[in-house]
């Protein structure tokens, strides 16, 4: 692009930007979080908000962090909670899906480090359209203190992609 | 008095308790109860009498050592994400809006996980929460009896090439003398559970 105009130039990488835009507008993801480790703790939780333009489905994901990163969901049954790996979460067209303490989360396990407070975690997540069709869709997570509560009371930030 | 709360309790307990701990609550529904709580009253119950389990420090830990404090106990492993975060904070908060009172609340964390959680992680994993915390484990022996006299469950369940645990999500409450007073659920908020504890704390003062 070194020959064009400066105008052209914006064109150019308005075009650009909009082609990866339209790529990846199937899901958006608000909020992602990952909960702190203390040194030597070997797993953590990812959270975050999914809103998928049309029908879809989270069907794993992965991180540089550590080679094992499974979907689980918890749940809460006669006072005994119950951890499991599923193998994707639906995404209806729409509506916003929350991965959140009390249900559906990121595990990041075998961890060789400590997740550290102020961190920023890459994940990479990977969607299965009714199609068969995948998208992948990166994601930095800001890694919010141990003794997060599942509701934040500030915002904090969001990525579109 | 009482409301239909133990009862309720008792029934779903029965599910997983064995209608041992349904028995239980049933027998304490039958003693005049001078305070009405928001969590579950098992004073005078048979189960959850005491323990016998190392801290970090490697000191020998019962509930005769925490006499003159209200204990609050809770069983769980630090590579939860989700549960025992949620209950360790809602143990910070109830210890912040007891006030100066808080100074005679004593947070439990139990492991169920003595394989994973080290004394240096069930330390700093405590800490993370409220400096004044102490996490406990023992063997797997002394964890699996543990856990049976307090009635409650634990399993290690098999994940792609980890574990994780499903566990029971309660808080068992001991007032200052060491008597086993209350269960608390893992959904009550901090405000109905700093409610019982201040009544516990007041009343056996």
């Amino acid at each position: 692009m070194t020959n064009m105009t400066p105008i052209a130039r914006i064109l150019a990488l308005s075009a650009a930007s909009f082609l990866v835009a339209t790529a990846h507008a199937q899901v958006t993801v608000k909020e992602a979080w990952v909960r702190a480790t203390v040194p030597q703790q070997q797993a953590t939780g990812a959270f975050m908000q999914l809103n998928a333009a049309k029908d879809t489905k989270l069907i794993s994901a992965s991180s540089p962090v550590t080679p094992i990163v499974e979907v689980h969901e918890m749940a809460m049954q006669d006072g005994v909670m119950r951890m499991r790996q599923v193998p994707s979460v639906a995404l209806p067209a729409g509506k916003t899906v929350e991965l959140k303490p009390g249900g559906y989360h990121v595990m990041l396990l075998d961890l060789k480090q400590q997740v550290k407070e102020g961190d920023t975690v890459p994940l990479t997540l990977v969607f299965e359209g009714q199609d068969g069709k995948r998208e992948t869709l990166e994601v930095k997570a800001p890694v919010r203190a141990l003794n997060s509560a599942a509701k934040p009371a500030a915002a904090h930030g969001e990525h579109k992609h | 008095m009482h409301t239909t709360r133990p009862r309720q309790f008792s029934r779903r307990h029965l599910l997983f308790a064995g209608g041992g701990l349904a028995a239980l609550s049933l027998a304490a529904c039958d003693k005049v109860l001078p305070v009405s709580f928001n969590g579950i009253d098992i004073t005078g119950a048979n189960y959850a009498q005491d323990f016998r389990l190392t801290d970090p420090d490697g000191r020998e830990r019962t509930v005769a050592d925490f006499k003159g404090k209200a204990v609050m106990l809770f069983f769980g492993f630090t590579q939860c994400p989700d549960v025992c975060p949620t209950a360790l904070l809602r143990a910070a908060e109830i210890r912040h809006m007891l006030g100066a009172d808080g100074e005679r609340l004593q947070v439990i964390f139990v492991t169920v996980d003595p394989e994973r959680d080290t004394p240096v992680v069930l330390k700093a994993y405590t800490n993370a929460f409220d400096p004044s915390f102490i996490g406990l484990y023992g063997d797997l022996q002394r964890t699996s009896e543990t856990a049976k006299a307090f009635k409650a469950y634990y399993k290690k369940v098999p994940t792609g090439s980890s574990y994780t645990m499903d566990h029971s999500a309660f808080s068992y409450v001991y007032d200052p003398q060491g008597k086993i007073r209350l269960v608390l659920r893992h959904e009550q908020g901090a405000p109905e559970c700093a409610e019982d504890l201040r009544k516990i704390l007041q009343t056996t003062a």
